[in-house]
């Protein structure tokens, strides 16, 4: 591949710095957040506008030149790591809010602008925009679209895919796609939009989004549930289920987990137990106060060392804001932290969690597990060092297990993370022969000479 | 990579390194990537960079080089980190690998860099005959005709842009103050024995908050000692890559301090402080420092940590009531995880509210000497700073750090604000002093 002649011809409508071309430049987006993935770029490009987007699929259409998406940089699957010498499209520019409409409860932004700040723009109109990922703090909207990303809220609001109402999309070919609108009804043509939810960079590029925002909760309560088994925990989300109760929030950590993230955050969180359960219950005050109560009896029934109410908004946020950092806290105890990401229907939680447990001692890794109880999803995390080979086969051995238990149970190899490069392995275990195809065929309508992301999620 | 085979990084210890495990935390508390949204000027970044030179995978060159100097050094990033990654150990390591490597040589700024960081701050003495000429200066009027006349513009080197910087010495510095008004005020039967770090720029800019410093002190059952032969704590030396020169300054404080015979070293500097607390890191390797280097660490304590420890006494004296804004030092708060306790000094002052600023911990720009050798960034952040000191309303704007004070000094006379830059110790200070108007103890200052 000739990188000086394609330098050259995105050197016409981009400027230098947008165009990053050191060795510098380069090493830094080799990567994402994901352990273990490096593959340089020939350039870094860092467009600003739509149409400059739409230039550049064009040229590296017909050069047959890989580009990968990205927006921070965060994923936890590689499905942002750039494609050996291709293009790393970095979209981080593209951060304005395009408009607030509180008379139809949306939001349209650009990719670039990070969720947070979405769900701050949101709460400033007395509204509400759920979605969560732990890496909310930095991570842009367009990579959360890109791998429908969940979040701590899943269980009552659902994922980034229950909020998307509009994607305009500029395809490999360079042509724009809109798909959907501002409208709660539409059925006109297949929802595509639908398709580029959870693509992975792999159909398009997405340069807008309309989101749905809903109407602020009026109160919520969180309640923090100490255990000495992990499987009481599991028990207690469980038995709250059963209940028909919906809280927004059921997380978990282990023991491991828990001793780093107090390590990190300092909030007095308890370092003698197995197990500790993250409750939230929002809506109405009147049944937010009953719902909580419940719990609160639910889990000291289900053998809760001691159950205690958030005093305060603060303390909420901070319980909350100390468990997304579970996962790098993590890596306060080896130097490789490869997460997963594996999801199991409730019922089976107690079961998988066992699982996780007993695969780690049977291969003498270290896993700390922490993840959202309440929708299934678990996120077991092996504590290794990249530079020990033996210990990283064991790690392999591992984690492969660990994927086809989830399958064997009806769960999926990733709840929210995506397949990218890491699970790309356990893709077809998950989907089978048809599935994959089909896949693989809707791949080809879009991107027929596959520039976008090759080789992610499959071949 | 240069020819000796040496690489400070690839020296260093590699699980530092490591532990970094990308995941993007710290952007967005990064104020350099915030400015540019590029991942190289990014803590993560500049991280993966440090990797890859000590793989062996690419070469430090100039552009590696300029990015270690366009980081603040202001720790946001430590802060945020859940991984708990050193960067601070990360980055002076890659400043004084640049510096081995000569990676950033040239003429001037070889000049510069042996003359103020080997000469000038090597000695304190040094820096007060310095500093007496520049007072001399500034009383003249010759500063005001200067500035004036243009004619700073004629200094070599864009020397002249600097001036508007330069802090106003004080008329007196720590030592003489101590001696006149100070040391007679120790408290007969003290609860404490402990000695003050004066600091450089501290002591001929800044000596009255080191007096309101042992004043409060003073009033907290503490006696002060204020040893002579104490020089420059050395930060300027290691963040600027300096590693030897920072090492002799540690030894040069180690000497001049009585530290066995102390219960705390006290400072009032957030940015020394933490480099103070760092000296056991620094001479490790110094067999006849290392152990009392350690020592040293252990009783170093930022002066607001310190009365939050032995608990701080209420002033009694009726005060006037005051809005006081809080700038937090980067090195209080990111680096000595000093946040609570700062505020705790200002509240204790009878009648002050304390009023939120928004971004209290988003660097100020000063960041050391950032707003010499980075000018257009440390004014863009200055300028934030600003428009947050300036919407709160507050009447004073108070920071626990040296460099902080001079460069807000500096942004309220850029801003034409009605605010004043203060310690919170000189704060509670007043305190103390008004409750025994006529008594012995540190009586106001001249």
């Amino acid at each position: 591949m000739d990188h000086a002649a394609l330098i050259s011809d995105l050197g016409t409508f981009l400027r230098p710095d947008q165009l990053l071309t050191s060795d510098e430049d380069c090493s830094v987006y080799a990567f994402d957040g994901t352990a273990l993935l490096h593959q340089r770029p020939a350039c870094v490009a860092l467009p600003e506008s739509r149409e400059e987007i739409s230039q550049l699929l064009v040229l590296c259409n017909q050069r047959g030149v890989p580009v990968v998406p990205r927006g921070s940089g965060t994923g936890l699957a590689g499905g942002s790591v750039p494609s050996q010498g291709g293009v790393a499209l970095c979209l981080v520019r593209l951060n304005q809010i395009l408009e607030l409409d509180s008379a139809n409860l949306v939001i349209v932004v650009q990719p670039g602008v990070l969720t947070q700040q979405i769900a701050d723009a949101a709460q400033a109109a007395g509204l509400f925009y759920p979605p969560d990922p732990g890496s909310i703090k930095i991570s842009t909207i367009g990579g959360n679209v890109a791998n429908n990303s969940g979040g701590l809220r899943g269980l009552k609001y659902g994922v980034t895919r229950d909020y998307v109402m509009g994607l305009e999309v500029v395809l490999a070919d360079g042509q724009v796609l809109e798909t959907g609108n501002k409208c709660v009804k539409d059925v006109a043509g297949f929802t595509l939009k639908d398709l580029f939810i959870g693509s992975e960079g792999m159909l398009g590029v997405i340069t807008k989004i309309t989101l749905k925002l809903v109407p602020a909760p009026a109160s919520k309560k969180t309640l923090l549930g100490l255990y000495d088994e992990m499987t009481q925990a599991a028990a207690t989300v469980s038995a709250i289920i059963a209940q028909k109760i919906i809280p927004c929030t059921l997380e978990f950590l282990d023991r491991t987990t828990i001793e780093c993230v107090e390590a990190h955050a300092g909030i007095g969180l308890p370092t003698d137990c197995e197990a500790v359960l993250l409750m939230e219950v929002d809506g109405h005050p009147a049944q937010v106060a009953e719902q909580a109560a419940q719990i609160e009896a639910i889990a000291r029934e289900g053998g809760a060392r001691s159950v205690r109410l958030a005093a305060s908004d603060a303390e909420a946020q901070q319980l909350a804001a100390a468990r997304r950092t579970a996962f790098s806290a993590l890596a306060r105890l080896a130097p490789t932290v490869v997460l997963e990401d594996v999801t199991v229907p409730r019922s089976e939680l107690a079961a998988m969690v066992a699982y996780v447990q007993e695969v780690g001692q049977r291969h003498q890794v270290q896993v700390g597990t922490f993840g959202h109880f309440g929708d299934g999803n678990l996120h077991p995390t092996f504590l290794c060092d990249e530079r020990d080979t033996e210990e990283m086969a064991r790690v392999e051995k591992a984690m492969a297990e660990v994927f086809d238990h989830a399958v064997e149970l009806g769960g999926t190899i990733t709840g929210e993370h995506g397949v990218g490069l890491a699970k790309k392995p356990y893709l077809p275990g998950q989907l089978g022969p048809v599935g994959l195809e089909i896949l693989k065929r809707v791949k080809t309508a879009f991107d027929p000479k596959g520039i976008l992301n090759p080789g992610n999620m499959f071949d | 990579m240069s020819d000796d085979g040496l690489n400070l990084l690839r020296d260093l210890d590699y699980s530092i390194l490591q532990q970094c495990m990308h995941c993007g935390m710290c952007l967005p508390t990064c104020p350099t990537y915030d400015a540019t949204l590029n991942e190289r000027s990014s803590p993560r970044g500049r991280i993966a960079l440090m990797r890859a030179i000590a793989d062996g995978e690419l070469e430090a060159g100039v552009t590696f080089a300029e990015e270690m100097y366009f980081c603040l050094g202001c720790l946001a990033c430590q802060t945020a980190c859940p991984a708990g990654v050193d960067y601070a150990a990360l980055f002076e390591s890659a400043r004084a690998e640049v510096e081995r490597q000569g990676l950033l040589d040239g003429t001037v700024r070889n000049f510069v860099r042996r003359w103020i960081l080997g000469w000038l701050f090597a000695k304190q003495t040094r820096l007060r005959a310095v500093a007496r000429l520049l007072r001399a200066f500034q009383r003249s009027g010759l500063q005001t005709l200067a500035r004036h006349s243009g004619l700073l513009r004629l200094l070599p080197f864009g020397l002249g842009n600097l001036e508007p910087l330069a802090p106003q010495i004080s008329p007196r510095f720590t030592d003489q103050l101590y001696r006149r008004d100070l040391q007679q005020a120790n408290p007969p039967a003290p609860r404490y024995r402990v000695a003050l770090l004066a600091g450089c720029v501290q002591d001929i800019s800044f000596a009255e908050v080191n007096a309101d410093t042992i004043c409060v002190l003073q009033h907290n059952g503490c006696q002060v000692l204020l040893p002579d032969g104490q020089a420059c704590c050395g930060s300027l030396h290691a963040h600027n890559g300096a590693v030897e020169q920072a090492q002799q300054q540690a030894r040069l404080n180690i000497d001049a301090f009585d530290t066995e015979n102390l219960d705390a070293i006290v400072v009032n500097a957030g940015g020394c402080g933490l480099h103070c607390k760092h000296y056991d890191r620094l001479l490790a390797d110094d067999p006849a420092y290392a152990k009392r280097a350690a020592v040293w660490s252990a009783k170093v304590k930022d002066v607001h940590e310190w009365l939050a420890d032995i608990g701080l006494r209420q002033p009694r004296a009726a005060m006037p009531p005051q809005q006081v804004a809080y700038h937090e030092s980067c090195h209080l708060k990111h680096g000595q995880r000093a946040s609570a306790a700062p505020r705790e000094v200002l509240q204790a002052v009878p009648n002050l509210q304390l009023v939120p600023l928004a971004e209290a911990d988003w660097c100020c720009g000063s960041a050391g000497i950032y707003n010499i050798t980075q000018p257009e960034l440390s004014m863009q952040l200055l300028d934030r700073k600003m428009a947050h000191v300036c919407a709160t309303g507050a009447t004073a704007v108070a920071t626990g750090n040296t460099g902080c004070a001079i460069q807000l000094q500096y942004g309220v006379r850029r801003a034409q604000a009605a605010v004043d830059v203060i310690h919170p110790v000189s704060l509670l200070a007043a305190a103390y002093r008004a409750e025994n108007q006529g008594g012995t103890q540190c009586s106001t200052l001249a």
